[in-house]
């Protein structure tokens, strides 16, 4: 149990830094660590619970808390929730306690305004990769257009359009 | 260019602690699919706490910095309103419902995995986030509107990583320096 613990903070705690743009770069290197090395879970467990991570609120990073669960119960979670978050987060602090510091240094503003697109391209990027992903057949699509106008064009809060979103896909699978 | 971010920070409403942790909660809570869009719609629409360049220049270095974006996004709204303890109080706010939940389901997990019903749900949820980002992603490209420059390299940083699948970070390295260069010699 100790031991399982300790080796979570290890495993984890190293991937945290190298998970530039969330778990996709670290997943065969979480997978080998939680498979191969350690025995915390099955190859079909890791699939499961990397979608069903994907599925619940939150990052997807959360994958990792399941990892902790199976490994080692609840402080098991806790702890590789704990690991996979916080090197990150401190590297994150301290970039983001400079970076409103320098936000009137003309060097800091050009390279603002050069991030600034760049930013728009990744996230436009990601959605449209998400909705490659995601629109697997003409309900989905459906879905994904309907709220996407629905967020556009209205003032709807996202939380009424998401449960609009599900109860549809629910009324789905009954017919 | 993002040079009403200092003036306007001062005169916009400034969050307390509690109010962060709530924000982030609420983020958390409902983002099924992803966290982002909702907490740019309570952050930049509803609370307005930061205007929609203000929005950008925090998700920027949060895409990519190591770890979930919208934890580096907690930690940069936590930092810039509350320092620290502000940081670790949205972050705290954003992961503490997901962390139930995800258990939740995970305790779940044996009985829910092959019944279609929540299968059908959790596809629709997911489905109705994607269309959710999309939304957000059109919103933030807003302000290209007429920005020569900025339109290209938008575009041409949407064609690496989703067309090319070029690296993340080596597309963030190749494109923000040609984007402060061709701005300098042409403007936005």
């Amino acid at each position: 149990m100790m031991s399982d613990l300790l080796a979570l903070v290890l495993v984890f705690g190293q991937l945290s830094v190298l998970a530039i743009g969330g778990p996709n770069p670290i997943l065969p290197e979480m997978r080998r660590q939680a498979i191969d090395v350690h025995h915390w879970l099955t190859a079909p467990d890791f699939a499961a619970l990397f979608g069903l991570a994907q599925a619940a609120p939150g990052p997807n990073m959360m994958v990792v808390t399941l990892i902790g669960w199976q490994a080692a119960g609840l402080p098991g979670a806790l702890i590789a929730t704990l690991a996979i978050f916080g090197p990150s987060s401190l590297l994150a602090g301290v970039v983001f306690t400079t970076w409103n510091r320098l936000q009137d240094q003309p060097w800091s503003k050009l390279l603002r305004a050069g991030l600034a697109p760049v930013t728009i391209g990744l996230s436009l990027a990601g959605a449209g990769t998400l909705a490659w992903t995601m629109g697997q057949n003409w309900l989905s699509v459906l879905i994904i257009a309907g709220s996407a106008i629905a967020l556009v064009r209205t003032r709807l809060p996202p939380f009424l359009i998401m449960a609009a979103g599900g109860l549809i896909g629910l009324a789905g699978s009954f017919w | 260019m993002t040079t009403a971010l200092s003036e306007n920070a001062i005169s916009k409403p400034t969050p307390r602690l509690a109010e962060l942790f709530t924000v982030f909660f609420h983020a958390g809570l409902i983002g099924f699919g992803g966290v982002m869009p909702i907490a740019r719609r309570l952050i930049v629409e509803e609370k307005k706490w930061l205007d929609n360049a203000a929005f950008t220049d925090l998700l920027g270095p949060s895409q990519f910095l190591p770890g979930a974006m919208v934890v580096n996004l907690a930690i940069a709204v936590g930092t810039r309103f509350g320092g620290t303890m502000g940081a670790i109080v949205a972050v705290l706010g954003l992961l503490s419902a997901p962390t139930i939940i995800v258990l939740a389901l995970a305790a779940l997990y044996g009985r829910i995995h092959d019944n279609p019903q929540v299968e059908g749900l959790l596809a629709g949820l997911a489905a109705a986030a994607t269309g959710l980002f999309i939304a957000t992603a059109l919103k933030m490209a807003r302000p290209l509107h007429g920005k020569r420059v900025g339109i290209f390299i938008a575009a041409a940083t949407f064609a690496a990583m989703a067309l090319l699948k070029l690296p993340l970070f080596a597309t963030i390295l190749i494109m923000t320096p040609i984007s402060m260069i061709l701005q300098r010699r042409f403007g936005p």
